[in-house]
């Protein structure tokens, strides 16, 4: 086997744990969407803000710190302790839940009943709106998310498949972080699937995705419902940034993976929770293999930033649902 | 009482169907032009000019081309930076191989280009609705800016990457290149707004702009009842790709001078001009002028207040304008999801009896 073919192999398993990336974002979205019908925009924004408030609480920083040392004049920057990552993230989580109850108390119990694409629009005022907050609240310089899980390539993988080309061959690189990813992302995926399915929350959350009128008719509180979602989406945003703040600093360019996303949830199909997964492996396997063989060597490389959008538009040409969508049935 | 309908009697169907039949939206219109061409052009500061009404003009077009795809013919576009940018090398690139062309005909040239390419990206608006499309537009934003970036026909091979309009002169007056001056280019990019949004308004109460709104509202129903709609929705992109091209040329030879692809159309603009049509209204070329006057101004003043009035550092006035700017998004959209052209209808709505109670 010629190295190369090693290469492409290596370049398809990175590819395919970008892809458990992009799908723990895309997650988030199909939650939302599918329980409320909103395109959560602010998704990625929401991840950044989530990491960037778990390691605010780590580092024991002032919330707004910048902004108190401005009007007052005084010099206070932290607490001056170090939360243990577990209850950091407890207290993220906390703070997540908070953000899901105001948004919903604050925007969506307002826009009840309003299109689609004007609720769209809300949450990209929601993400400017977070975007600033967040900055304000925790400063915008880069910052390390470190919680413990070990990152760099993984040396047992690389040593136990060294054998399997030549002497130039050293042995597939995965990075240690993007295991744990995957791992953390099955889990995650599991979690809910067992709650949707077998608590009785987990049922009206269904029943709301089916049909609001009928769900609301039987006594399920459609207003509970959207906060829990949104905790939920919170919850997964905060594993999200959790996974890439850990990969590449917590930073403005964070919340950009939302863009990543979307390409994922078009072709899985906005409804679908395995769409998402797998429409996320397609699109991370996809890009890299396509600068691998094609991108880099032919065309300049960078194709990743409008190649997994082309594919989505090739592919709904064919199929306009996605994946796995719910078929289109259109009345006049 | 202050707004009136009663009292204009139409004798031919010409005088009816004018685009203003309302003798005093005739005269607000009139009055808005006047102050446009003679008032502001003689008050205006030099900061204002390029920090306002330069954009404003500018970004009017765009916001006017972008209304015309989703107010009009409903189709949610998120690739109008893409197109902008189109636009602009396309400009760059007539400028360069035809120096002696007048600026007007490039501008309104790259728009050809522009409205052709948006005709291939709208192409795919035949099978892929809502929120897919939306996405899918994406596709076109990303696609065209990476273009752009790494193919170096694009930007003549120079070496930074960037193109840099050449000096042009429009009647004895430079309004390119680094020797511009402001006044002419306020003036050129004012008679093209008021240009193209008399011919916009025009198109969209036509039998072209009711085939978009029928498709607009309910796509398989129009088609029943006989709109084409791979007419009308390719006739939407081409001609709303058209306005965009022109705003994106605008912006690039008249206004920044040199651009850097990425940076100049990045997925902000996109939003930008979505932002100002779904502020100002949906389906209202008024509404699209007064939503990207909202969006070009509002920055500017709240800079003005936080930075230079309060003295505020410049980091936190940035973070507290993107919460503001958000902020006003949502609570307008809460408050008016209509858009303040909207409002302004309201407000024709209550002067008519104003102050008496019937």
């Amino acid at each position: 086997m010629p190295a190369e073919f090693y290469y492409g192999v290596e370049v398809f398993l990175n590819g395919l744990m970008a892809g458990v990336m992009y799908s723990l974002v895309a997650l988030g979205f199909v939650l939302i969407f599918k329980a409320s019908g909103i395109f959560n925009y602010a998704q990625g924004i929401m991840a950044l803000f989530a990491a960037l408030t778990l390691v605010g609480f780590q580092e024991g920083q002032i919330p707004f710190s910048h902004l108190i040392n401005a009007i007052f004049g005084t010099e206070v920057h932290h607490f001056g302790w170090h939360m243990p990552a577990f209850f950091a993230i407890l207290a993220a989580l906390v703070i997540m839940i908070i953000f899901a109850w105001l948004v919903e108390k604050l925007i969506l119990q307002h826009l009840v009943n309003q299109e689609p694409i004007i609720l769209f629009m809300a949450t990209i005022g929601l993400a400017y709106f977070m975007e600033g907050f967040g900055d304000l609240m925790w400063g915008s310089n880069v910052k390390k998310l470190d919680i413990g899980i070990p990152q760099g390539g993984n040396f047992w993988i690389e040593e136990s498949t060294a054998f399997l080309g030549g002497p130039d061959f050293y042995g597939f690189y995965l990075d240690t972080l993007d295991i744990y990813a995957t791992f953390i992302a099955a889990a995650l995926v599991i979690a809910l699937v067992i709650f949707s399915q077998y608590t009785k929350t987990g049922r009206a959350l269904r029943a709301v995705a089916d049909d609001h009128q009928a769900a609301l008719s039987v006594g399920i509180s459609l207003r509970a419902i959207w906060v829990i979602v949104w905790a939920i989406a919170g919850f997964v945003a905060l594993v999200a940034g959790i996974m890439w703040g850990a990969k590449s600093g917590v930073q403005f360019s964070l919340s950009l993976i939302a863009l990543k996303a979307l390409p994922v949830l078009m072709l899985g199909g906005f409804t679908s929770i395995p769409g998402a997964i797998i429409g996320g492996l397609i699109i991370g396997v996809g890009e890299k293999m396509f600068e691998f063989l094609i991108g880099a060597p032919l065309l300049g490389g960078a194709t990743e930033n409008w190649f997994a959008y082309m594919v989505a538009l090739v592919f709904l040409v064919f199929r306009p649902q996605g994946l796995f969508g719910e078929k289109i049935i259109e009345r006049v | 009482m202050f707004y009136r309908e009663a009292g204009e009697f139409k004798t031919s169907y010409r005088a009816d169907q004018q685009t203003f039949p309302i003798g005093l939206d005739k005269l607000g219109f009139y009055t808005s032009l006047l102050i446009a061409f003679v008032v502001i052009p003689l008050t205006m500061s030099e900061y204002w000019a390029q920090a306002v009404f330069l954009p404003f003009l500018i970004f009017g077009i765009a916001a006017i081309g972008l209304n015309i795809l989703t107010g009009y013919c409903g189709q949610v576009s998120l690739g109008s930076g893409g197109f902008m940018a189109v636009g602009a090398y396309a400009c760059y690139k007539l400028m360069t191989a035809f120096p002696d062309m007048n600026i007007l005909i490039c501008v309104l040239l790259s728009g050809g280009v522009t409205a052709f390419v948006g005709l291939i990206f709208g192409l795919p608006s035949l099978r892929i609705k809502g929120f897919y499309l939306a996405v899918a537009t994406l596709a076109a934003q990303f696609f065209l800016v990476w273009l752009f970036n790494k193919v170096g026909w694009f930007y003549n091979y120079s070496a930074s990457g960037q193109i840099t309009a050449p000096e042009r002169t429009l009647f004895g007056y430079v309004i390119t290149g680094a020797k511009a001056e402001t006044l002419p280019i306020y003036f050129v990019c004012l008679g093209l707004l008021v240009f193209l949004a008399v011919i916009a308004r025009n198109l969209t109460r036509g039998a072209m702009g009711r085939k978009w709104m029928a498709i607009r509202d309910m796509d398989i129903a129009a088609e029943i009842i006989g709109v084409n709609p791979l007419m009308a929705k390719l006739t939407a992109f081409a001609i709303s790709s058209f306005y965009v091209g022109i705003s994106g040329a605008l912006l690039f030879a008249l206004y920044l001078g040199a651009v850097e692809v990425g940076e100049a159309f990045s997925i902000q603009k996109s939003f930008l001009i979505l932002f100002m049509i779904i502020i100002g209204g949906l389906g209202s070329i008024f509404g699209s002028l007064v939503g990207a006057a909202f969006m070009i101004a509002m920055p500017v003043i709240l800079k003005n207040l936080l930075v230079t009035s309060l003295g505020w550092p410049g980091d936190i006035a940035a973070h507290l304008e993107f919460m503001i700017v958000g902020l006003m998004i949502i609570v307008f959209l809460i408050l008016e999801p209509h858009g303040l052209a909207m409002l302004w209808r309201i407000i024709k709505e209550k002067l008519r009896i104003w102050p008496f109670s019937h």
